[in-house]
């Protein structure tokens, strides 16, 4: 059943409003933008047909409040909410309230957002699905003697981990069975005391890794991937640098690895834009299911770029009932594209946020160059919201072509008033590990221990 | 009795305590010591604390828990 959409309101703020009020526009939908106290200058509500104040700068009292939402949904007349990503875009609990008012969620159902978010579920949808997840425990283990026919099984070097834990506290890597014997009561008091919860979990240890993603969509029925994306090259878990393809994998895992994307995707008969997450290990050439991510995702337009589609505009016609309007045959790839995160932060002060008056701008151009962003001269950038200020995405031919390309892109790009991040993607450009796709997810933070007073302006 | 004004280092939003449901770090009529924290700010999703700069006694808070502050803004008032 298709639902006629007229109206979309963005729940949303910055670049990805901005995105959205374009895919829009393309759909002939008027655009309503949601705006905090602090974005009623944003370039969203400059752009969009109508803007809405939904409350105080504060997320937590504007963009993150279902209620102020929803109700300013439903009065200004909008017949669509899409939720962008980060702020209510993973709550099914607004997306229940968004259907329960009788306007369309731009995403998958509530009942696909709650299954994925819970780490538990979503887990064990992907062992339903035969999607490869890292061998383990799958759960506590009690006893000793349960915990050694466990590593019995995965083999050497393990990672005992709590199970209230979180931030890596209570973790512990152990390479022999010596070790193991005792790591494992030290782990358990530790873990007791920091958490009230003794009780651990066993994971194969995996030294060095990718993050690959594949990107998915799905119509309720029929699910499409876009081949992948590699994000290894992260600060804080953040991700800086993404690529399309992952340059890495040979061509037989990336059939496998998009085919389990999809087995899940349809297992759970999804709706919208997805992303499956993955850790690759280059050595075994074995990948691991991570999470599934619910929503459209920053890094999107490397995948554009490469395969030709908007999932955007896609992600709004499938959520308004439509079929899929691609079958998997008519999705290739082409060239290769890399997009820099480019966020008001001093690299050279530990990523020190910089909000502020943004006094000039000079936006790099030409073929294979988009620059996705909320950025305009004079503007003022708040505080109160994260740091991206835009996305700098460049396609070439090949990835060497496409690297030269950015640090070209890069060398025109020009953000006066505030410190910025570009720097950082300058050096990044221009180092050989990076040119040789040769990084883990762990090289950005080895490297800006050696680099980050290289990284200024 | 000289007074000092506690400046906010940063834009963004003022705590004046760790986490909601805990005390205020420092109340009006605290005495400091330099380097204490009287409170953190919230720029960009990113917690910085808030130090004194001198030894004294807190008079006035002139920012509330949550307040939007500009860098530069007052945030209290000692007097050493």
């Amino acid at each position: 059943m298709t639902r006629q959409v007229k109206t979309l309101f963005i729940a949303n703020r910055g670049e990805i409003a901005v995105r959205i009020i374009r895919a829009a526009r393309e759909l002939g939908l008027k655009t309503i933008q949601a705006h905090s106290l602090a974005d009623a200058d944003s370039l969203a509500v400059r752009l969009a047909d109508e803007a809405v104040n939904i409350g105080p700068p504060s997320a937590a009292k504007s963009y993150l409040n279902v209620e102020a939402v929803v109700a300013a949904a439903v009065a200004s007349g909008a017949d669509a909410v899409h939720p962008g990503y980060g702020f209510l875009a993973e709550n099914a609990r607004f997306a229940e309230a968004v259907e329960a008012a009788g306007l369309v969620f731009v995403g998958p159902t509530p009942q696909q957002i709650r299954m994925m978010g819970d780490k538990v579920s979503a887990l064990e949808a992907a062992i339903r699905a035969g999607v490869p997840t890292v061998p383990g425990s799958k759960g506590r283990v009690e006893t000793p003697e349960a915990a050694g026919v466990v590593v019995d099984r995965i083999g050497f070097p393990v990672m005992i981990k709590a199970s209230a834990g979180g931030g890596g506290r209570g973790i512990r890597v152990a390479t022999s069975r010596d070790e193991f014997d005792r790591l494992m009561p030290q782990a358990s008091a530790e873990a007791l005391a920091a958490f009230g919860d003794g009780g651990l979990y066993i994971e194969k240890f995996i030294a060095s890794s990718r993050h690959v993603e594949v990107q998915v969509l799905g119509d309720g029925h029929d699910v499409v991937h876009f081949y992948e994306r590699e994000c290894s090259l992260q600060r804080r878990r953040q991700k800086v640098w993404e690529e399309a393809p992952a340059a890495m994998l040979p061509a037989d895992v990336r059939a496998k690895l998009c085919q389990s994307a999809v087995d899940l995707a349809k297992a759970v008969q999804y709706r919208g834009a997805g992303t499956i997450e993955y850790l690759y290990d280059d050595t075994t050439r074995d990948f691991y299911f991570l999470e599934m991510n619910t929503r459209i995702q920053v890094e999107h337009p490397v995948t554009e770029m490469i395969t030709g589609f908007d999932l955007v505009r896609e992600m709004i016609r499938v959520s308004m009932g439509e079929k899929l309007r691609m079958k998997q045959s008519d999705i290739t790839i082409r060239g290769h594209a890399i997009e820099c995160r480019i966020n008001a932060e001093d690299p050279t002060q530990n990523f020190m946020p910089a909000p502020g008056l943004i006094e000039s701008l000079v936006v790099p151009g030409g073929a294979g160059v988009r620059f996705d962003s909320l950025l305009y001269q004079g503007y003022t950038v708040p505080p109160f919201y994260d740091s991206l200020l835009g996305k700098l995405i460049v396609w070439d031919e090949d990835r060497a072509s496409a690297m030269t390309r950015m640090a070209r892109a890069l060398g025109e790009l020009k953000i006066g008033g505030v410190k910025t991040t570009r720097g950082l993607h300058r050096a990044l450009a221009s180092d050989p590990d990076v040119q040789a796709a040769r990084f883990d997810t762990q090289f950005l933070e080895r490297w800006l221990e050696k680099h980050s007073e290289h990284c200024g302006e | 009795m000289a007074t000092k004004d506690l400046l906010s280092p940063l834009p963004g939003t003022f705590y004046r305590k760790p986490s909601p449901d805990a005390p205020a770090y420092k109340n009006e009529g605290d005495t400091v010591k330099k380097g204490d924290i009287i409170g953190l700010i919230e720029v960009m999703k990113s917690f910085h604390e808030v130090h004194a700069d001198a030894d004294g006694t807190i008079t006035a808070f002139h920012a509330d828990n949550e307040d939007a502050v500009m860098a530069g803004q007052p945030l209290a008032t000692l007097s050493i």
